[in-house]
């Protein structure tokens, strides 16, 4: 099997997964019924991107593990998520910040990543890439509403900013996996992401009347498995049923 | 207690190309971009819809029920603006 | 003109309208404790389906694989969207959402009981489904020719989404009850723990239910409780003898001669206790949405405020 794209086709997976994970823990708790719903939609899509990428990880990988023992029986190191989509939900102004820098990212490497020259991935990409575009309208709009709503909110949502921002470098992160498909597979140089990445970024929090973050320190680690505190306690729960009943069908 | 409330909106969806948009309920949304996206979110899950309207519900004007029999009445003696009220002899068509 | 009409004919020609099946309008005239009684209908049926929310919503992050969690998370949005509808439909009678919602907060409103009990394990996703929606379904179908305009066309979109939520339950049963011991076990459990709240959801007995008469000439409710009760346990007891799984009835006996199953006795001690707010879990649920309502009080204003600046930059 090519090792390379297999984790390459996981790292996407595992975005999908953890972010749709977290979003999902906002149902029934959100700040009105309309916005409950509209997450939930969001948590839905990344579930469902999800599983189609792990699909065609199980493919590369020969059907050792099918998608659902790819999404729920790996130890914490081998997963490959942004620490940015691992970080706890906070609150509605700190999830939606931390979906607008996410979303930013997304639709410019959807975009990309439909070019390249693996037929099953492009086609995930294209379906995505609508999901996305709606994900960023939703996540720009309510950035830009909380920015430049009340003293109140403009504030929370300044913190929410402020605290993210350290995970925002890691969205460009590369490393041998890329330098080894790249050519290859005509797939997205994350470096070129990063320009339209931070237009955009600044454009809305512009329009938000917020401001870019000065402490420029950077993380990273989750492309390479080396996570937070709190991807631990997110597998801790999502693999509860699978780890405590092991091989079996529900 | 509640403080202001976002106001009401009447969502109307058109559900294929070529129909009448069509009264499906309504929502609560700060502005009108809200209302758009909140009626997608609500009203269009099953694919309902390819449109969408949105209008506050405080814009809209009803007839008065109780002056429907003075409002819609007097058309229902008018028999004549409808095709079976003419006698078409056996035999005729394209009519 | 209607407005010259004494209170008596005014409810004599809204009952012919009733009596001919003619559906009543938001701006239809209407005696003041039909309006109420719809309020008071319609609202519980809102916040049910709000608070249901929340017992499922506690498996979302650990449903078991990855279709189970996707329908999971499709099923308890849709009671969301299911909560809206019928608010909508109330506010067409002049009943304010958030205003409604502070009832529900503050225990003056009522909702399902069988929401207060506790998700324990992953098949009470399936008994949920299964037997909860089931009973749901069984109330909601003649509702969907309930007198109100509004509120019948908010079942007809209910139920047809609905539809799926029993199937899934039904599904995760069927899936446990074939599985191994464990699995089996877990479904078994959940049956017995569900069985009698799920009946105790069609309320109390006809003769103890003070609202019945009233709205049935109303025809806001079209069959009475123990009506209802019945159809869904002649049609739920066949359900689940095909896969394998017991009720946990001792009395229950199919009598030959009426074609009806006919069950033990209720316990209404239970029932009445957990309505007044006894229930294992009536404190969490109204706590978890009053916090959920709370928490969000700075973004539904700020929403609003920017709302404001944009409709003034716009006119501007």
């Amino acid at each position: 099997m090519n090792k390379e794209l297999f984790e390459y086709v996981i790292r996407i997976a595992d975005d999908s997964l953890i972010l749709g994970q977290r979003l999902s823990e906002w149902c029934g708790h959100g700040p009105i019924l309309e916005e409950d719903i509209a997450l939930t939609n969001i948590a839905l899509d990344l579930i469902g991107q999800a599983t189609n990428l792990f699909e065609y990880a199980s493919q590369i990988e020969g059907g050792d593990r099918n998608a659902d023992q790819l999404a729920f029986l790996r130890f914490d190191r081998e997963y490959r998520n942004l620490l940015l989509v691992e970080q706890p939900n906070g609150d509605f102004g700190d999830t939606l910040m931390r979906q607008f820098l996410f979303d930013a990212f997304r639709k410019p490497f959807f975009e990309r990543l439909i070019a390249c020259t693996d037929l099953q991935i492009s086609g995930i990409a294209e379906k995505s890439l609508k999901e996305t575009k709606y994900h960023l309208k939703h996540s720009s709009e309510w950035v830009i509403r909380l920015g430049d709503g009340t003293e109140e909110s403009h504030n929370r949502i300044q913190n929410s900013l402020d605290s993210l921002w350290r995970y925002t470098d890691e969205l460009f992160f590369e490393n041998q996996v890329d330098a080894v498909l790249l050519d290859d597979f005509n797939f997205p140089k994350l470096s070129e992401i990063k320009e339209d990445w931070l237009k955009n970024v600044e454009l809305v929090l512009d329009e938000a009347t917020l401001a870019v973050p000065d402490n420029n320190w950077q993380f990273k680690g989750g492309r390479e498995g080396l996570h937070s505190e709190h991807l631990g306690k997110i597998l801790a729960e999502m693999q509860f049923m699978q780890r405590a009943y092991p091989n079996m069908e529900w | 207690m509640s403080k202001k409330e976002w106001p009401l909106w009447e969502v109307f969806i058109r559900s294929k190309a070529g129909l009448n948009h069509k009264h499906v309920g309504s929502l609560r949304a700060a502005d009108a971009e809200m209302a758009i996206d909140n009626a997608r979110d609500v009203y269009t899950r099953r694919s309902e819809g390819i449109s969408i309207w949105v209008v506050p519900s405080n814009q809209i004007t009803a007839s008065d029920p109780t002056e429907a029999d003075a409002l819609f009445e007097p058309a229902n003696s008018k028999i004549y603006r409808h095709p079976t009220f003419y006698d078409v002899p056996d035999g005729i068509s394209h009519m | 003109m209607v407005k010259d009409l004494s209170i008596q004919e005014l409810e004599k020609r809204f009952q012919e309208k009733i009596d001919k099946d003619i559906k009543i309008e938001p701006n239809d005239w209407m005696p003041d404790d039909y309006r109420q009684t719809l309020i008071r209908q319609i609202s519980q049926h809102a916040h049910s389906e709000i608070v249901g929310m929340l017992p499922e919503g506690n498996w979302i992050t650990r449903a078991p694989n990855l279709r189970r969690k996707a329908v999971l998370l499709a099923k308890v949005q849709d009671e969301a969207g299911h909560g809206l509808y019928l608010y909508s439909a109330a506010e067409t009678l002049g009943a304010d959402r958030e205003e409604t919602i502070d009832d529900l907060h503050s225990g003056k409103a009522k909702y399902s009981s069988i929401f207060n009990y506790p998700t324990l394990s992953w098949a009470d996703m399936g008994a949920i489904g299964w037997l909860v929606d089931g009973a749901a379904i069984m109330n909601q179908v003649p509702l969907c020719r309930c007198s109100y305009g509004p509120y019948a066309r908010a079942m007809v979109r209910v139920c047809k989404e609905e539809s799926f939520h029993q199937r899934q339950g039904f599904e995760i049963m069927a899936h446990l009850a074939q599985g191994s011991p464990e699995q089996k076990a877990m479904a078994q459990d959940a049956l017995n723990r569900f069985w009698w709240p799920a009946l105790m959801m069609f309320g109390p007995n006809d003769a103890e239910s003070k609202h019945t008469l009233q709205s049935m000439n109303w025809k806001i409710k079209r069959h009475t409780n123990d009506e209802l009760r019945q159809q869904f346990v002649d049609v739920t007891i066949p359900q689940a003898e095909m896969i394998g799984l017991t009720i946990p009835d001792k009395d229950l006996i199919f009598n030959e001669l009426t074609g009806h199953y006919e069950f033990g006795e209720i316990n209404w001690d239970e029932f009445w206790n957990v309505v007044k707010g006894n229930g294992p879990c009536n404190k969490d649920r109204i706590d978890t949405r009053k916090k959920a309502k709370e928490d969000g009080a700075w973004v539904r204003e700020a929403a609003l405020a920017f709302a404001d600046k944009r409709q003034k930059r716009k006119s501007a």
